[in-house]
């Protein structure tokens, strides 16, 4: 196949390849992501490749194999590609094919074919191999060549694991059109939904994977995504929660079983045992007991347990804490307050767990909204938000040439300036102590940017003075007094800060505004009564301010410009 | 972006506030973060597209809302939007020769393959816009030469003849074919495409076949390179004639200058047909999927020989094979025909030896019988007689019946048992017509 299409002859979809699964999804012809099953019917694809006898087996059949054939099963390897192998951290790959030095990368020796002798299969190949299969995959259920993808990558991604990764693509007969994020794919699945709606609002996307977490913190203004604060951990992870449940299976059964041996000593016992600890896991999602069974579990000793889920979430109590203390960390990272955070979006096949999702509610005020399944009825399956957004990615571009595509990409069009303050007009008085500011386009904003408000006007009407100003946020701390306090005369758009349903905490926090640099004074003379005063704001990529004041459905109106101040140079422009 | 909206009332304007325009500004904004913003989603894409294009956002909302009213209303703002490049706004009607017509009428993306519907809409749009009178309202001065390059530009455009012409020198349609180094970095068939693309416009005969691409059939490129080896072109070059004198003053000058257009309008069409004939011959050359087709040709031939020659090989094969199986099959026959032969001779011998037992014991049977005679030493007429007879019986019967009467005989050593077995003999044979009867009477 030729390597660069024509795009009008592509077919693209969006993968999302991570350690422990894939996932493949098109974007249909009304414009909506659907996640394609492969021929298992699984929609969560395992990234693994067995070989037995030279018969290549992917995805779930591959995972079974892991109990029989670990040698010859290749697993989590997506975080090797493009890496040293001094520098990767074999451990998720222990129960499998174990990762070793191959020339300048790394490879898994493997019997790949038929023959009796061991292969060194480079981890680009595997890739390779991985792709094509979802390739085939997309391929059959699309009655369609698929040709080209957007893959999703952790925002820690290398350039070289990059390069390395489109190249394996390649290999596999697939044009990377982009390769993007998958924090910010997340945001982009549920902000391309048909309800969804336009609004500055800073979202954390906490993605807790099988072998790693990835927690970004993104601000999303005007449906531009600007990535502020990400945090990395490889310890807290899915695998963590199963080996809680590991531990606890294994304790039962020696408490049933005290002649036999310890699971976790016998290989094949272990790997049985993590295969049943991961499923159970996934059940208590949804129910609230489940079953723990597994034949022959040491020296042919069936074993059966069930598990509440209560239990479970005591177990996995320090785990799950762990978590939540990753996501308050990245908050903090990018200097911001839990108050600030409009969203949190739970990503990652482990967000179904009802406790973590409610461990972070509770660590976030009550304006956040944590977007998981069982705290939000409209959430989307969480395994599936990085895939959704590339196939949606794709269906954005695959319309474009290749190189168009990276020139939009290159950093000449996405390092743009960020405004540093909020920029809005103040209320009620123009006295800086006494009027209230309101944000018209909030700090973080990528320049350009147009925003326009509308304002209302003392009842009277009459001459009015609009003063535009820097506000810079402000956590306001009170200690509690007796009884239910004070009225908030903020905003509406401050009815984030709650005032009594933290009434047992020991001080209430509050988001207020500071005002800061006043930009400029304007007057609008003779409002009619109850009319609204529109005003919008441009700010030039060179911080250059232009405004226009006037009255609602009104003609004319004041005009001003503000020229960006010499004193401060602005990088790009 | 939705409009944020605000319920707060704004504070009243106190007295004696005043600037100019009622506008002061005060202060500036703090200095921006330079931040990546994450390529993805449909706003990024506007964003990319105005910071590319250097668009604000309202060009940009306008541009793209033409873009989008485009589909559904055959492209039909378009055209006008190529800005004019403001030495061409300088130009001087008197040189419209020089001038890029398509350019002047902000048509210079369809050029030849602009419709007259476009090219009159493009006419108006520009007249519109730079109408002499409109100018001279604008308090502009009375400057019209930008008009009446409009207008001439239309009247060339416009006229069939005149449009050929101009199209036919057209520089700026032309795609210079790319070099040899170009080509081999791949991509024939894209750089190679529009050059003939660009070719066609001149052909008599439409629609022009296309380049295709690598999984074009072996037909279609032998249609292609031939319709270009006969290409069939309406380029002329009189619009780079030199113009000729319209005074009647020289008629001599004239039918010099004449000549010597027609002179160089066919200088030119031959340089032409060269200039073509040699880039379709540079395009087949580095054309890959003609070296493909003889490589295959080459390799069917190759086959039908090495077929021919198997064939051959077989055939020459299977009469030797053929030979060889005769030859062993009668080398088989004369084997078993001459042990056959051995088999008979012997089984003769031993039925003769057989026989002469028989006669032995049949003999040695009548002289046990003491040749039949009653007692005593049996006279030698009897013997002779006795003898006779057995003998005749013996002559008369054949081996087989010998064989069963000394059966008979054998082990019998009473004479009178003997004698009645040699009767019955007789008896037998006198009723099978053997012996007549009377004969063996000592048997009988």
């Amino acid at each position: 196949m030729s390597e660069q299409q024509a795009p009008a002859e592509r077919v693209a979809i969006g993968i999302s390849f991570g350690n422990s699964y894939s996932s493949i999804a098109f974007t249909s012809g009304e414009g909506k992501a659907e996640v394609i099953a492969n021929e298992d019917g699984d929609r969560q694809i395992p990234s693994m490749l067995s070989y037995v006898e030279g018969e290549e087996l992917h995805g779930q059949q591959a995972k079974a194999q892991l109990v029989r054939n670990p040698r010859n099963t290749v697993a989590y390897f997506r975080d090797f590609i493009g890496q040293e192998f001094k520098s990767i951290d074999p451990t998720p790959a222990h129960q499998s094919a174990h990762p070793a030095q191959h020339d300048s990368t790394i490879a898994f020796n493997i019997r790949d074919t038929e023959e009796d002798k061991q292969n060194a299969v480079s981890i680009s190949d595997i890739t390779a191999r991985h792709l094509k299969r979802l390739r085939t995959s997309a391929s059959d259920y699309l009655g369609k060549d698929v040709n080209a993808a957007v893959i999703t990558v952790p925002t820690n991604f290398s350039d070289a694991q990059k390069e390395a990764l489109v190249k394996s693509a390649k290999e596999a007969g697939l044009e990377v059109l982009q390769l993007i994020s998958e924090p910010v794919s997340a945001v982009l699945a549920y902000d391309a939904r048909p309800e969804a709606k336009l609004a500055d609002k800073i979202v954390v996307v906490a993605d807790l994977g099988g072998t790693r977490s990835d927690i970004a913190v993104i601000a999303s203004r005007g449906g531009i995504y600007t990535i502020l604060a990400t945090h990395h951990d490889y310890e807290v992870s899915g695998f963590q929660l199963d080996q809680v449940l590991m531990d606890y299976f294994a304790k039962e059964f020696l408490k049933k079983n005290k002649s036999a041996g310890d699971p976790r000593e016998n290989e094949r016992a272990l790997a049985k045992l993590k295969l049943e600890s991961e499923a159970v896991k996934k059940s208590l999602s949804i129910g609230t007991t489940a079953n723990f069974s597994v034949e022959s579990l040491v020296n042919g000793i069936d074993f059966q347990a069930t598990i509440n889920r209560t239990r479970y979430e005591l177990l996995a109590n320090k785990q799950i804490g762990a978590f939540v203390r990753l996501v308050t960390h990245a908050v903090e990272k990018a200097d911001l307050d839990p108050l600030d955070i409009s969203e949190v979006i739970l990503a990652g096949g482990n967000a179904h767990t009802p406790k973590i999702a409610s461990a972070i509610g509770n660590a976030f005020p009550e304006s956040t909204q944590v977007i998981a399944p069982t705290t939000f009825p409209k959430a989307i399956n969480p395994s599936e938000l990085p895939v959704r957004g590339a196939a949606i990615q794709a269906s954005l571009i695959q319309e474009f040439e290749l190189e168009d595509i990276q020139q939009s990409t290159h950093p000449m069009v996405t390092v743009t300036p960020h405004l540093s303050h909020a920029v809005g007009v103040l209320c009620i008085s123009d006295d800086e102590s006494r009027g209230v500011f309101h944000a018209i386009v909030d700090a973080e904003t990528p320049l350009p940017v147009r925003r326009t408000a509308i304002i209302a006007t003392p009842k009277e009407g009459g001459d009015v003075l609009i003063k535009l100003a820097e506000g810079a946020r402000h956590i306001k701390v009170t200690k509690p007094e007796p009884k239910p306090k004070q009225e908030k005369s903020k905003s509406d758009s401050d009815d984030d800060s709650d005032d009594d349903s933290e009434e047992e905490e020991e001080e209430l926090r509050e988001k207020t505004w500071k005002i800061g640099k006043v930009l400029s004074e304007a007057a609008l003379r003779g409002v009619k009564k109850g009319a609204k005063v529109e005003v919008q704001i441009n700010i030039g990529a060179d911080l250059s301010v232009n405004a226009i004041f006037r009255e609602q459905g009104g003609k004319g109106g004041v005009r001003g410009i503000l020229q960006a101040s010499a004193q401060a140079p602005n990088g790009s422009a | 972006m939705d409009v944020v909206q605000i319920n707060l009332p704004l504070p009243i304007l106190s007295e004696g506030w005043a600037a100019e325009k009622d506008f002061q500004p005060i202060g500036h904004l703090s200095r921006a973060i330079d931040r990546n913003i994450e390529p993805v989603g449909p706003h990024f894409l506007a964003h990319a597209r105005r910071k590319r294009h250097k668009r604000t956002f309202s060009e940009d909302d306008r541009i793209q809302a033409q873009a989008n009213v485009k589909k559904v209303e055959d492209d039909d703002a378009g055209e006008i939007s190529e800005p004019e490049d403001p030495l061409m706004l300088q130009r001087e009607a008197k040189d419209w020769k020089g001038q890029d017509h398509y350019a002047v009428l902000g048509i210079s993306r369809y050029r030849w393959r602009a419709t007259e519907d476009q090219i009159k809409r493009a006419h108006r749009k520009k007249v519109l816009k730079h109408h002499p009178d409109k100018k001279a309202a604008a308090g502009g001065t009375e400057d019209d030469q930008f008009f009446k390059c409009i207008q001439k530009a239309t009247e060339v455009l416009l006229d069939p003849v005149k449009r050929r012409q101009f199209d036919s020198v057209d520089e700026a349609a032309d795609v210079e074919p790319p070099t040899k180094k170009e080509t081999q970095k791949g991509n024939f068939y894209k750089l190679w495409g529009k050059v003939f693309e660009a070719e066609g416009r001149f052909s008599n005969k439409q629609p022009v076949p296309k380049l295709g691409n690598e999984k074009s059939p072996k037909e279609e490129v032998e249609a292609f390179y031939n319709f270009w080896y006969n290409f069939d072109s309406w380029r002329t070059f009189e619009y780079l004639d030199e113009d000729v004198p319209d005074d009647n003053e020289n008629r001599d000058q004239k039918r010099h200058v004449e000549r010597k257009n027609a002179n160089a309008r066919r200088k030119k069409k031959t340089e032409d047909t060269t200039r073509l004939r040699k880039l379709v011959d540079e395009a087949l050359s580095l054309d890959p999927r003609i070296k493909i087709f003889q490589q295959e040709e080459r390799n069917r031939k190759n086959k039908r020989r090495n077929e021919k020659e198997a064939e051959q090989k077989r055939l020459a094969e299977e009469a030797a094979k053929a030979k060889e199986e005769e030859a062993r099959l009668q080398a088989e026959k004369e084997a078993s025909e001459k042990a056959n032969k051995e088999a008979n001779k012997k089984a003769k011998e031993a039925a003769k030896n057989a026989a002469k037992k028989n006669k032995r014991v049949v003999r040695g049977a009548v002289k046990d019988a003491n040749y039949f005679h009653a007692a005593g030493d049996a006279p030698a007429a009897q013997i002779d007689k006795a003898l006779n007879d057995v003998d005749l019986i013996i002559t008369k019967i054949d081996n087989e019946e010998l064989a069963t009467l000394t059966g008979k005989l054998n082990g019998k050593k009473d004479a009178g048992e003997i004698k009645q077995i040699f009767q019955d003999e007789v008896a037998r044979l006198v009723g099978a017509g053997k012996l007549k009867e009377g004969e063996a009477q000592s048997l009988s």
